[in-house]
């Protein structure tokens, strides 16, 4: 009998995912926690079950590097990463977004030195958000198998030829055990078709990649990168209900709204904390309380619109993310804020900062956000550090 | 890793015989670059279905210039640290998808190299890539404005190591580039110079057949650099040979093989008062040079095969 | 073709007509390299030998094997003098550039 429901943790839940999307080359670098899935895809080599040149490469930068040389010549390319080994990445990372080379990778979100921790939390990515990549941020591990299947569809289009980076949350996902239907490989053929693309090496027709440009042309390159990020919105729409079609499973494009329609006071927030969040919005719910949830799935391209419309009612808005730009806000809080801005609401803004390093969001923190929220009869304090365990001088 | 008997004598590769055609035409270098005559004469015998890689530096900056494509092959700028996985990655890439029959090469400067380009060329030998890597040795950073990289030698004035009172240019001898190298039981691994053109191509091709890393350091002059007029650039190359500041050597089935054993060697005081960038030495940096060579040479002699 | 010769360029006047990505036809010249010349190799036919050395070194390819002795692709010949300077013979001269 075929298995298609496996117990398996968010990590083997990507490298299967990475395996169904046929890859012909995968290079990677270790790091925790996303090591499980590149031990994972190395098995698979192994056993022949995938067949694609690993390539043991010596750092991240050159992962990097190797998927977006193999991209040129019209491969199909995975690598994976978190924290550190992210950051050593990012020059290639600008690199590879502007060569329009459509790699997709993992990233394990981890908290990022000094002090070190391999725990989670979103700073990583986030401080990479003007890299040129799409960014995906999943709940759970079906969504990221789901979503490394997806990522391929959107990357590789014609119109977008933009690297995808798929973000779960480190530990909390990456290593944690989940029920996940594993989708059926002619299925996946069948949704997912081969890589094909003009910017490539060729024998018929050679090309001279990765060339420079003068200020006189710069600027247009540049520009089709910005729209190609735009063009992928209605995609990301698009890849979205067509895999509900095919799949079973839907997860609503550049955001999911759980119970907005009439709510006064919504969470916006990204990543495993939705899981939660969901529990803390459905108890409310129960209690009469106007409450909701705004899960934002893709930070690039920004799903400004659907913000503006789902929240066009509210009376207060929170902003939960792991992550802060020392010195102003959380960037994810930004963002949002900046799209609100642009429309006649007014509601009151909050952005509640904390989750570092791997500390837990409770849910007694969350019931917290909304009583905060539901409090604000004034413009108050924007960032508010939710669970700092000591007392400070403000 | 290639057993002796895999490693087939190509056939000798003279101008007469070599391509017609011209890969690496067109481009922007400054008038009389060695480095281009490294690369040039390179793609002619590597050929058409050549897929180079070339990571920020001259070459990139001289033949990419968007709209003047300069290369007729495939040609690709990498990152400056990432040449050697960008064109791994193209080798590997171009093996998955079940091409034929093509070579692919990477080219970088002594920066790109034996600074921020090696480990990832260490790491591509590590993996046993199939793919050669050239190495154009200017002995600085030239296409940033002659900065010091490892592979400048003693006594050499550059922009970061400027000559004066107090300093001799350059207070450090040239990394053991080569030796480095083959330390990684490369299946071949040779040093040549644009100034004995013949003994480089086929050099080249040798590297050709190989199935796996291969590696080549080549001395290729800078006017521009080096104070040099343009028209010396070969006299000075073939020069630095003869004087036994550089050698000509390769790596096979694990040996070192030198390949040219002056009797006597070259005046160097001769050759480097000849470049502006060692107008300054003294008589004593003329003899810390000397040393260093004679001792290099000492070794060479006493544990390398002989020609 | 040996060598790529230069193309007329125009340059695109729509975002479509852009390259996709920093990517475009290998051998794609745009421009010429005559210009930077001051002083031009003139071969002598006559004490040329056809060794080929100065068609090894030219950084710019642009020495011409022929039946009998080389000549200059002036077009892209920067006028370095490395081929006169390595000619056994003597047989290339550089010779002031009159414009």
């Amino acid at each position: 009998m075929k298995k298609n429901k496996l117990f398996i943790s968010g990590d083997e839940a990507i490298a299967i995912g990475a395996k169904l999307a046929r890859p012909h080359v995968i290079a990677a670098y270790t790091i925790t926690p996303q090591t499980i899935a590149v031990e994972r895809l190395s098995d698979m080599v192994e056993s022949g079950e995938l067949k694609a040149e690993y390539m043991h490469v010596e750092s991240e930068h050159s992962a990097i590097s190797a998927c977006m040389g193999a991209s040129a010549i019209g491969a199909r390319t995975f690598t994976a990463s978190s924290s550190q080994g992210l950051l050593y990445m990012a020059e290639g990372l600008h690199y590879c977004s502007g060569g329009r080379y459509p790699v997709v990778m993992m990233n394990a979100n981890r908290s990022v030195a000094l002090p070190w921790s391999i725990y989670g939390d979103q700073r990583d990515s986030l401080g990479l958000l003007d890299s040129g990549w799409i960014q995906v941020y999943v709940e759970d591990a079906q969504e990221a198998l789901d979503m490394m299947i997806q990522a391929y569809k959107i990357a590789e289009n014609p119109k977008v030829l933009t690297p995808m980076m798929v973000n779960i949350d480190g530990f909390i996902l990456t290593h944690t055990y989940e029920m996940v239907n594993i989708p059926e490989q002619e299925k996946v053929d069948a949704f997912l078709p081969p890589f094909e693309t003009v910017n490539k090496m060729s024998f018929e027709n050679p090309k001279n990649m990765g060339f420079s440009s003068q200020p006189i042309d710069n600027t247009e390159f540049k520009y089709q990168q910005d729209r190609a990020m735009f063009d992928a919105i209605p995609l990301i729409k698009e890849t979205d209900e067509e895999w509900a079609k095919t799949f079973g499973r839907r997860y609503h494009g550049m955001v999911e709204n759980y119970k907005c329609d009439n709510a006064d006071y919504i969470i916006v927030t990204l990543g495993s904390v939705c899981g939660t969040t969901r529990i803390i919005v459905d108890e409310l719910r129960e209690q009469g309380l106007k409450v909701g949830m705004l899960k934002i799935r893709y930070m690039r391209p920004f799903p400004e619109k659907e913000i503006q419309e789902i929240t066009a009612n509210a009376k207060a808005i929170g902003v939960l993310e792991k992550n802060i730009s020392f010195g102003y806000e959380g960037t994810v809080f930004t963002n949002v804020n900046s799209s609100i801005s642009k429309t006649k609401a007014r509601p009151f803004m909050k952005n509640f900062v904390g989750g570092f390093g791997g500390r837990d969001i409770t849910k007694q923190e969350i019931r917290q956000m909304f009583a905060t929220l539901k409090e604000q009869t004034e413009p108050s304090k924007t960032v508010e550090y939710f669970n700092l365990n000591v007392a400070t001088d403000e | 890793m290639n057993s002796p008997d895999t490693i087939l004598a190509p056939k000798r590769i003279t101008a007469k015989n070599m391509t017609e055609k011209e890969f690496f035409y067109g481009h922007k270098a400054c008038a009389g670059c060695g480095g281009s005559v490294a690369v040039r004469l390179a793609l002619k015998v590597t050929g058409e279905r050549t897929l180079a890689a070339f990571p920020a530096g001259c070459m990139a900056a001289v033949g990419f210039i968007y709209p003047q494509m300069a290369f007729q092959n495939n040609a690709i700028i990498t990152t400056f640290p990432g040449v050697a996985s960008m064109a791994s990655g193209i080798s590997v890439g171009a093996k998955a998808l079940g091409l034929k029959d093509y070579k692919t090469v990477a080219f970088a400067g002594d920066g790109g190299t034996a600074d921020i380009g090696l480990q990832a060329l260490s790491g591509m030998i590590d993996r046993g890539d199939d793919l050669m890597y050239i190495c154009y040795d200017n002995e600085a950073y030239m296409n940033t404005g002659i900065q010091k990289s490892g592979l400048t030698p003693y006594g050499t004035q550059t922009t970061t190591t400027p000559a004066g009172k107090n300093l001799p240019g350059t207070k450090t001898h040239k990394k053991n580039l080569f030796e480095i190298i083959a330390a990684h039981d490369i299946a071949y691994a040779a040093t040549a110079s644009i100034g004995y053109p013949q003994d480089y191509i086929n050099k080249v091709n040798k590297a050709k057949q190989i199935k796996g890393p291969s590696f080549i350091h080549v001395y290729a002059s800078c006017p521009t650099g080096w104070g040099t007029p343009t028209n010396t650039t070969i006299e000075i190359a073939k020069e630095v040979v003869d004087t036994g500041l550089f050698f000509l050597a390769e790596y096979e089935n694990g040996e070192f093989k030198l390949n040219k054993n002056p009797k006597e060697f070259k005046s160097i005081k001769n050759h480097l008062s000849k470049q502006g960038r060692f107008k300054h030495l003294t008589d004593n940096d003329y003899d810390i040079i000397t040393k260093q060579r004679d001792m290099k040479w000492e070794r060479m002699r006493k544990f390398w095969t002989l020609p | 073709m040996n060598r790529p010769v230069k193309q007329e360029y125009n340059r695109p006047t729509h975002i479509k007509d852009f390259p996709v990505g920093p990517q475009f036809d290998a051998g794609h010249l745009a421009d010429e390299n005559a210009g930077w010349r001051t002083f031009k190799p003139v071969v002598d036919a006559e004490k040329c030998i056809n060794c080929l050395i100065c068609y090894l070194v030219c950084p710019d390819g642009t020495i011409i094997k022929g039946e009998n002795h080389v000549s200059v692709a002036y077009d892209y010949c920067k006028g370095c003098g490395v081929c006169a300077n390595e000619c056994p013979k003597d047989a290339i001269s550089m010779v002031k550039e009159e414009r």
